[in-house]
């Protein structure tokens, strides 16, 4: 299973200015100043060598991750404006071929549903698109973000099949051949999180969830959700102190939660998700570096390897 | 190493000392027994002292006790303040951002002055 991050970014999207630009062009200049970087290779590999913060970026669509699965079906969570470009590629990527488009949500607020006005394959006749979720007012939501004033094109215009599917929290449903099992969790209007799991490998994808760690129930359920995972893609929005004061019931977790639970969980890795659309790219890698250094100040004996998620990211399990 | 809670009492600031650690396992262990010590000092508006040179660890579920502790106080119009953190807490306070909820001294001479109260010899 590969898993494929084209949105990481929480609350809205956002870009790159064009001073942020200049200034890691400045900052990748200084550093090959006395250096003969002459050929296209030389310059390639002077540029793979620099730190991700000069030569790269976190990015700034809204969730959606493709989980890349061993069949000819699609599945992604969450249709942030990351699904625009996923859609592109899917439809690069089959040549004409029509496909099936397994969709989960985790809920309904703008930045998570906000890419599907613009997922090309929907408005192709032969393509089918199952949206999976637990709200019951799903379809409304979906609908009502492509109707007047909001949007000029509305669903019953897309050519596609448009399918959508309700799921039970707590229970297993077959998705796209793999275990789908959701979870509950506290946001505003709920949210689910979706245990993943297929061929022996598992991932968590749970944004949009706050914990509340002395709810030691609640800690112990979230515990057993993330069990043992390969992966786990985590809301770390907020920092622990906003989350617990300012930001208290705002619905977002924070890193050093992200950390606890899959100390506690024996997962394998933590992958931070879900940044605040106001940090920068050197904002986010500390936060990063910050929480390599919690999860190694914290551990006891199981080790839980950190990440952060970026448009583009690409693992494989 | 056993979670303990002290208090003593220096003029009018109430030190609390804590030792141990507080993970999620124990955080409303942690929180049953500060309670009382804050309510104890709650009358007088007392101001409050937490060392934690003998705490070895605290979890989010015990930094949340403290956040609750804090309010708590505050909406008394008391003064709750930090000190001694063990090198271990006070990179978990700086991480999960605590160094700027909680006025966070060196140690307890420290966290005295701050509330102007002279410490006491070998305090």
């Amino acid at each position: 299973m590969r898993v494929r991050f084209w949105g990481t970014r929480g609350s809205l999207p956002v870009a790159l200015t064009a001073p942020q630009v200049k200034d890691k062009v400045v900052r990748a200049l200084l550093g090959a100043a006395g250096r003969k970087l002459d050929t296209e290779a030389k310059i390639r590999e002077y540029v793979d060598g620099l730190d991700f913060t000069t030569a790269g970026t976190f990015g700034g669509h809204s969730p959606c991750v493709q989980l890349e699965l061993d069949t000819d079906d699609y599945l992604v969570c969450d249709m942030g404006s990351g699904l625009r470009p996923f859609g592109h590629a899917a439809l690069r990527q089959r040549a004409g071929r029509p496909g099936t488009y397994h969709i989960l949500v985790s809920h309904s607020h703008w930045d998570h549903i906000m890419g599907f006005p613009f997922f090309t394959p929907a408005y192709i006749p032969g393509n089918r698109v199952r949206i999976y979720g637990c709200h019951g007012n799903l379809e409304e939501a979906i609908r009502r973000q492509q109707e007047p004033p909001s949007f000029p094109v509305t669903l019953s215009v897309l050519r596609g099949s448009i399918e959508f599917v309700p799921l039970t929290p707590g229970k297993t449903h077959e998705v796209a051949g793999c275990r789908v099992t959701p979870k509950i969790q506290h946001h505003s209007g709920d949210s689910y999180g979706y245990r993943i799991e297929r061929n022996g490998k598992s991932v968590v994808y749970t944004t949009d969830t706050e914990h509340k760690m002395d709810d030691y129930a609640q800690t112990q359920a979230f515990v057993e959700f993330f069990r043992d995972a390969d992966l786990v893609i985590f809301d770390s929005m907020y920092s622990l102190a906003d989350a617990m004061s300012v930001k208290e019931d705002w619905g977002h977790s924070s890193n050093v939660i992200g950390v606890e639970l899959c100390q506690l969980a024996g997962a394998k890795k933590l992958c931070l998700f879900h940044h605040e659309p106001v940090f920068d790219d050197e904002k986010l890698a500390a936060i990063l570096e910050e929480t390599r250094r919690f999860e190694q100040i914290t551990r006891e004996g199981h080790a839980v390897e950190v990440i952060s998620a970026y448009d583009g990211l690409e693992l494989a399990l | 190493m056993r979670l303990e809670l002290k208090q003593t009492r220096i003029a009018d600031v109430v030190v609390i000392t804590v030792s141990g650690r507080v993970d999620h396992a124990n955080a409303e262990q942690f929180r049953t027994l500060l309670w009382p010590l804050l309510a104890s000092c709650a009358a007088s508006r007392d101001r409050l002292v937490l060392e934690l040179s003998g705490l070895e660890y605290i979890s989010s579920a015990g930094l949340r006790v403290l956040m609750l502790a804090s309010r708590d106080v505050k909406a008394r119009d008391g003064t709750l303040v930090v000190c001694a953190l063990q090198p271990i807490v006070r990179e978990i306070f700086e991480i999960s951002r605590f160094n700027i909820v909680f006025r966070v001294l060196p140690d307890r001479a420290a966290a005295l002055a701050e509330l102007r109260v002279a410490a006491p010899a070998g305090a």
